[in-house]
């Protein structure tokens, strides 16, 4: 096994797809082999990129679940319906805004700062200077970075849920006289095992899009400063696109095809 | 213009090969069959003007880059067409100090020195804390190890870059123009701590640089790669004596640093013609 994976980790040239490659590659030798998985760096990835995020993942979940009871309020309202406003903030977050928003949210904050921190190293010729030091960049830069993200964002998912439900329950509380057992009943009550896990999964595909796009673009900066903006932009752009079309996939999937 | 003194030397001392080197860019040749050897203990000076290919040779000597065609033997090895992994293993005998050191912004100087060595070797951490010391000791950097490379100055950098080169005791050090931009006095200092690494530690040591002092002082052998009309190819190879005493126009030019002579400052008069006309 040791072999066959190193000679996978080996293989020369660049892309996407060989980047997905070593990466699982790499985290596979990792796991039968000692000193390539660090804990303190994922650790510390883990607070940079997630911990770190977590004020802002609060503050637009928080607002999303105001937005979502608000919303519905005016239409459910008329229909004399408010009572199925936690069950649609509940369902709307768990399944769909709640991964999608956390992870968009984090593309925009770590996901650029990871394509801009790795593109300048690839600049200063750090990167460069791993290689000559028999370091594998993928290895030392993107396994630690990916492993966190892959943990923290599904993490900032579930936490972002229950912020939203949080601020769903303040305007139905504060403004439509719902009482708060009444709320959390149906919130609670109301999705399905399926809807939660249906939203996880989606936040580690997002993850892996983003973690790897981040990373692919900083590794692929040519030139100088320039190219570093150009890489970071991309990354921005790229991981947003994919995860919406992504997105758009699963919920084919787990609600129309599964 | 092979060197005298480097005959006398046994073929297995031969550190470093290069055999027919060619990389071409395009159309255009940058290095055109180049061929050196560089024995243990020598400090071996790659010098030429801006876009003669000094870089380009270099990145290729360390395995950064595969060249058109030709080979690289480095410890007996072809690095050439060595796999990544066998690459990494020679990697692990030679260090590489890097022009602007290529120091990690995020870690501290002594977490720099001590990257190598945390990741090739399995000593204690109160070890390595003692190999940084000592490094730092070597290039005169003593208590600068909680420093982070943007708090020191470009001379530092490039002592901390030298140090962390020498981290895992290579038996080679490639450098790359590790004077440039320093004043004369620091100049002197880095050149003098080249000569410490190969006088007292026995480090082989191949230099590019186009700083003719610091070239002078630190070399064993030297060997100047040309441009324009001679792009790609040795002007001349040599001792500094050799070197000094060489007629050609082309490398007397270098040495004297002289704007006028065989070194094209401006495109000859056809070229520019065709140039202008939009042929060339």
């Amino acid at each position: 096994m040791k072999f066959s994976l190193q000679t996978l980790l080996n293989v020369e040239g660049k892309g996407y797809g060989l980047l997905n490659v070593r990466i699982f590659g790499w985290i596979l030798f990792g796991l039968t082999r000692r000193g390539i998985l660090v804990p303190s760096e994922i650790l510390r990835q883990m607070i940079r990129i997630g911990v770190q995020a977590l004020p802002m993942a609060s503050l637009v979940a928080l607002s999303v679940g105001f937005i979502l009871a608000m919303q519905s309020s005016t239409e459910l309202g008329k229909l004399g319906a408010n009572s199925f406003i936690p069950d649609l903030v509940s369902l709307s977050l768990m399944r769909e805004l709640g991964p999608l928003l956390i992870a968009i949210i984090v593309v925009g904050r770590s996901g650029s700062a990871v394509a801009a921190e790795i593109g300048t190293m690839k600049v200063n010729e750090e990167i460069e200077a791993l290689r000559v030091m028999a370091i594998p960049p993928v290895r030392y830069l993107v396994i630690p970075r990916y492993i966190a993200l892959m943990v923290m964002l599904p993490c900032l998912t579930i936490f972002g849920n229950c912020v939203g439900l949080a601020g769903g329950w303040a305007v139905c509380a504060g403004t439509l006289g719902m009482s708060t057992s009444f709320y959390i009943e149906h919130a609670v009550d109301r999705p399905e095992l399926w809807d939660l896990y249906s939203g996880l999964i989606k936040s580690v595909v997002f993850a892996h899009i983003l973690i790897t796009t981040a990373c692919y673009q900083g590794l692929s900066v040519e030139g100088g400063a320039d190219g570093v903006g150009r890489s970071t932009t991309n990354a921005v752009v790229y991981a947003i696109l994919w995860i919406i079309i992504a997105d758009a996939l699963l919920t084919g999937l787990f609600f129309f095809v599964l | 213009m092979k060197s005298t003194s480097s005959n006398k030397n046994p073929p297995s001392d031969i550190i470093l090969e290069v055999k027919d080197l060619v990389q071409v860019y395009g159309k255009r040749p940058v290095l055109n069959g180049i061929n050196f050897q560089v024995r243990k203990g020598e400090t071996f000076v790659i010098m030429g003007g801006s876009g003669c290919g000094k870089t380009t040779l270099l990145r290729i000597l360390i395995g950064a880059q595969r060249p058109t065609s030709g080979s690289v033997h480095i410890f007996g090895e072809d690095i050439t067409s060595a796999s990544p992994q066998e690459l990494d293993r020679i990697r692990l005998r030679f260090g590489m100090n890097f022009q602007f050191g290529a120091l990690f912004q995020s870690m501290t100087v002594g977490e720099n020195i001590a990257l190598p060595l945390q990741e090739h070797s399995q000593v204690d951490p109160s070890l390595i804390e003692m190999v940084v010391k000592m490094k730092l000791e070597l290039v005169g950097l003593t208590g600068f190890e909680n420093f982070k490379p943007s708090e020191i100055s470009g001379g530092m950098r490039k002592r901390v870059g030298l140090a962390r080169a020498l981290a895992l005791d290579p038996e080679l050090l490639f450098s790359d123009e590790p004077t440039s931009g320093l004043d004369p006095v620091m100049t002197a200092v880095v050149d003098q701590l080249t000569l410490d690494s190969t006088r007292k530690i026995g480090v082989t040591a191949v230099v590019v640089s186009h700083d003719m002092t610091s070239c002078f002082r630190i070399a064993t052998r030297m060997l100047m790669l040309g441009s324009g009309s001679r792009q790609g190819e040795i002007v001349a190879e040599g001792t500094p004596a050799e070197i000094k005493a060489n007629p050609d126009p082309f490398l007397q030019q270098f040495i004297r640093g002289e704007a006028d002579g065989p070194i094209p400052f401006r495109l000859s008069q056809d070229d520019y013609l065709k140039h202008l006309l939009g042929d060339g």
